[in-house]
């Protein structure tokens, strides 16, 4: 318990700043991987401080309640799984917050941003099955859907009996990213048909509360990276360091070598691995683990 | 309590009576809102009652006399004379629609319970007719509350109707006493524990729903009409079937005895239940009987609302969870249960292909029905909970949203999803009543969404601990089943709420016109909402867990206290962020107005561009339908044809092995 709560406290404080760090490290290697010097490594932060220092402009003032809430609840998301809940209820607040970020951009009824919005739904639809999948392959290995259970769950590390489901996982964890070839509804890159997609009309400190909740976010998702590997050994915690970072490296590595694709390939592709991988994974461990 | 079970049953027929005879629209009015408050009045009497005599489960004692009769013998004549009335009714239309397969149905299954009651096949035994217990009680609060609003709000709503269609012929009388007697078979079907009578309601809510569904009389009505009526028929006599199955083989002529025997008779009883449960799935319109359904909203929206939310499709629904206790761990169970979740998925996917409110309604409460029947069918007393727990908020919420959009539609001409942009400007009251629905319908932490994530944990259970590979593998495919269908359900609503949430400079607050009968249904229903997503802790102490405690004996948790906490405490936050945010900065109007982005010149009121030529563009935006991916074409068939494959499947199983593995 006070290992969560010290968890779930260091995550309110420290995420965003390893959140910032993370994505000056992904441009930086980035940049390297395109034969660029980049930018300096706390350059994100940079720009965050830059938006906060801006003038706002907003569209219309809801949307400031729902950006407000959208931070809320990505924040709330990562309290609750650092702090070792129940991990279906961290992937519904995580939903939540998401859908506050779709009714925030929609609200203007701006055309890239309502666009954007819609996108962002549809990758809400794609990601969602195998996230809940994920959820529960981890139950079914280790017995709970309680966070602080399964990291000290002292069985192999889950991610021997879950491959698949962890592939499919890594698969739509590139969507959640918002990386190349699935960032359909906003891009880190310039390149974009939808301007910024999503977050067309957010400006000034509207758009630094997206940035932070991105940092926020990503720290989070790396935590269900984390899942896959730990059992509550402490050799699985270096296992878990040298997993992360990886599978981490792998997804910047298929960022750049990917063009985007089109939202039905992404639909299909997706839903097809989560088919494929992660229920013919989960059925063989169900089996497994039931008939004994 | 007898005197109260025989209001709530007698009543709502009075009220049809004078309904049907009185012609003037105000004298109507009168005698709904009063029916209206004294069935509500009523039923929560009964609750109370209920509580007051221990809350535990019993039969209600039958000693009243009507001039020298037992009041039950009484009513058996009646139901003798009405069901031949039903019989008579159906020849008629039947010949006069020249569809003449309704009467040979009809005739079927009325012959053959008539030959079983009067043949000396049906044991002589004597049964407790009225039973009373928590899921009675959740039923009749239901059906009385939610399904008398509906006609609360129907009084203004017709109105309207016939303002709007004036070459509809007004058939108002018709119309409500219908309705009546809707709730008043509803009261009687939830309520009775003899297998005959509970067969007697069945049928006058089938019948019921047929006439409504053909009220205007068009075409396309009639046609509808008797698509329901021959699929509700045919599961009629299923029932029928089930019923005389269940008596001659086993001696059982009541709900409690069939539960009562559960241990002892296990897999011998499959078949017949198997033919109940065929019953409650045409009911409920699972696969392959959702046609009927669909076709359904043809008819003026309070009776769309009335069929999807408090009666009709709760029948089904009602009666799979009555044997829940006997499918588990049974093929009859896990066939009701794959069927159920067949639905849940086919049906969200179709949802998000439609743009018409009603339509993504009615694909909505099919697949919410799909979900109710699968945890029905696991029968595991978790799967039960989160069972009665989707029964009570899809009541709520459905009434709400169809009443809303028909609300909608009267207002602005239709009832499209695309012609709800901006409606958050437009109509304020009317989209924030449809957020709450909608709200309600799926968004954590939010009622449904509770349930299904009961019923996902209980489905993967299931098959941990299920003793055959068979079941594990089906319980698997459920818990998929809800994978993939959490996240249609989730785009279907989502683009809907965030169309009517979006707004443009351009949309002015209309005046509406809505009548103040509308309002209070709307209102209250709203306000219901809100409460029991509030409150359901305790409704799920107080009402929903002794029930199961009863029924299987020992009771785990279902949801651990501490998510409960969680659950509200994000509610309250779900408020009390926005609210914060208002107070603390946005009232203050912080920052100035930005332009919208075009990516080039907008037009002066900011609602579309300017091309090169000078000329003002409008912008135009619509939502994702996906109809290449998901389209009833692709859908639908395949799915009919998977369930039929299913059901036959398992019946032939379960005749041939006698109903074990």
């Amino acid at each position: 318990m006070d290992m969560g709560i010290i968890s779930a406290v260091a995550y309110i404080f420290l995420a965003p700043f390893a959140g910032a760090l993370l994505a000056g490290l992904d441009r930086k290697i980035c940049a390297r991987m395109q034969g660029r010097q980049g930018p300096p490594l706390l350059q994100p932060l940079y720009d965050v401080m830059k938006l906060l220092n801006k003038q706002t402009k907003v569209i219309n003032r809801v949307q400031i309640l729902y950006l407000m809430t959208f931070l809320f609840f990505i924040i709330m998301t990562g309290v609750l799984f650092f702090a070792g809940y129940d991990i279906l209820l961290v992937l519904f607040t995580l939903t939540t917050s998401n859908m506050f970020l779709v009714i925030a951009a929609s609200s203007g009824h701006s055309p890239y941003a309502f666009m954007g919005a819609s996108r962002e739904l549809l990758q809400m639809l794609t990601y969602e099955p195998m996230v809940l999948m994920a959820a529960v392959g981890l139950y079914i290995v280790t017995g709970s859907f309680r966070i602080s259970e399964i990291v000290t769950s002292h069985n192999l590390p889950p991610i021997i009996y879950l491959p698949g489901v962890f592939l499919g996982f890594i698969f739509i964890l590139t969507i959640k990213l918002r990386k190349h070839p699935f960032d359909l509804s906003t891009s880190h890159h310039a390149h974009q048909e939808m301007v910024k997609g999503i977050t067309t009309e957010f400006s000034g400190k509207m758009l630094a509360v997206v940035e932070v909740s991105h940092w926020y976010e990503n720290i989070f998702l790396l935590g269900m990276l984390a899942l896959f590997f730990l059992n509550g050994e402490a050799w699985s915690i270096a296992l878990t360091v040298v997993a992360v970072i990886i599978c981490y490296f792998v997804e910047i590595l298929v960022d750049n070598t990917n063009a985007r694709l089109k939202w039905q390939s992404m639909l299909r592709n997706s839903w097809i691995v989560t088919a494929v991988l992660g229920a013919v994974n989960i059925v063989i461990v169900e089996i497994v683990k039931g008939v004994k | 309590m007898e005197t109260l079970v025989m209001f709530l049953i007698g009543f709502p027929f009075i009220s049809a009576l004078l309904l049907a005879v009185i012609r003037n629209n105000n004298a109507r009015k009168v005698i709904t809102y009063a029916s209206s408050v004294l069935i509500i009045v009523a039923a929560l009497t009964y609750a109370v009652t209920f509580y007051t005599l221990g809350g535990m489960p019993m039969y209600i004692e039958e000693g009243g006399r009507l001039g020298g009769m037992m009041i039950t013998d009484l009513a058996d004549i009646a139901m003798i004379g009405i069901e031949c009335l039903l019989v008579v009714l159906i020849t008629i239309l039947g010949i006069k629609y020249k569809k003449y397969y309704v009467i040979i149905l009809s005739v079927l299954q009325t012959g053959l319970e008539f030959w079983y009651e009067f043949s000396g096949n049906k044991p002589e035994i004597s049964v407790q007719n009225m039973y009373i217990d928590q899921v009675t009680v959740i039923m009749v609060l239901i059906i009385a509350i939610v399904g008398t609003l509906i006609t609360v709000y129907a009084c203004g709503y017709m109105d309207d109707y016939h303002h709007h269609h004036s070459d509809i012929k007004d058939r108002r009388p018709f119309f409500f006493a219908i309705m009546y007697v809707f709730i008043g078979a509803m009261f009687g079907l939830v309520m009775t524990n003899n297998f005959l009578w509970l067969y007697f309601f069945w049928e006058v809510t089938s019948v019921c729903s047929f006439l409504l569904i053909g009220y205007t009389k068009t075409e396309e009505a009639i046609h509808n009409s008797f698509r329901a009526l021959w699929m509700n028929l045919l599961g009629g006599l299923a029932l029928a079937g089930g019923i005389v199955m269940l008596g001659m083989k086993h001696g059982i002529t009541d709900i409690q005895g069939l539960i009562a025997d559960k241990g002892t008779l296990g897999a011998a009883v499959v078949v017949p239940v198997c033919l109940l449960a065929f019953g409650a799935l045409t009911k409920s319109a699972q696969l392959p009987f959702s046609k009927w359904l669909l076709g359904a909203m043809v008819a003026p929206t309070p009776s769309s609302a009335l069929l999807h939310s408090a009666t009709m499709v709760k029948a089904g629904v009602y009666l799979l969870v009555r044997m829940s206790p006997v499918m588990q761990d049974q093929l009859s169970g896990y066939l009701v249960a794959l069927i159920g979740g067949l639905t849940f998925l086919a049906m969200s996917m179709l949802a998000i292909t439609v743009s018409d409110g009603k339509e993504v309604l009615a694909y909505s409460t099919l697949s919410n029905l799909g979900l109710i029947t699968a945890c029905a069918g696991i029968g595991s007393q978790e799967t039960v909970w989160a069972a009665i727990m989707l029964i009570i908020f899809h009541a709520v919420s459905k009434a709400l949203l169809f009443q809303t959009v028909g609300s909608i539609e009267h207002q602005t001409g239709s009832r499209d999803i695309e012609t709800m942009h901006g409606l958050v400007r437009r109509y304020p009251y009317l989209t924030w009543t449809l957020v709450i629905g909608i709200a309600g319908m799926f968004l954590a932490p939010f009622g449904m969404l509770i349930s299904k994530w009961a019923a996902l944990k209980a489905f993967v259970d299931t098959g941990l601990h299920s003793n055959h590979i068979l079941f594990t593998v089906i319980s698997t495919i459920l818990v998929l089943c809800i994978c993939f269908g959490s996240a249609t359900t989730l785009f279907y609503w989502s683009k809907w709420l965030a169309t009517i949430l979006s707004s443009n400079p351009a949309d002015k607050k209309h005046k509406n016109t809505i009548s103040a009968n509308q309002w209070v249904s709307l209102f209250t229903l709203g306000i219901l909402m809100i409460l029991i997503c509030f409150t359901f802790t305790s409704i799920s102490i107080h009402v929903v867990l002794p029930y199961i405690r009863y029924t299987y004996g020992v009771v785990s948790e279902v949801m651990s206290h501490e998510n409960i906490v969680l659950t509200v405490i994000m509610i309250v936050f779900i408020f009390l962020i926005p609210a914060l945010t208002y107070l603390l900065i946005a009232r203050n109007r912080p920052f100035p107005k930005a332009e919208r982005y075009f990516n080039g010149a907008g037009t002066e009121d900011q609602v579309g561009f300017i091309d090169s030529f000078g000329n003002e563009k409008k912008e135009f935006l619509t939502n994702w339908y996906m109809e290449d991916i998901f389209s009833a074409r692709l859908m639908y068939k395949p799915s009919v044809a998977v369930s039929i494959v299913l059901i036959i499947a398992f019946t032939a199983t379960a005749i041939i092995t006698g109903g074990g593995i």
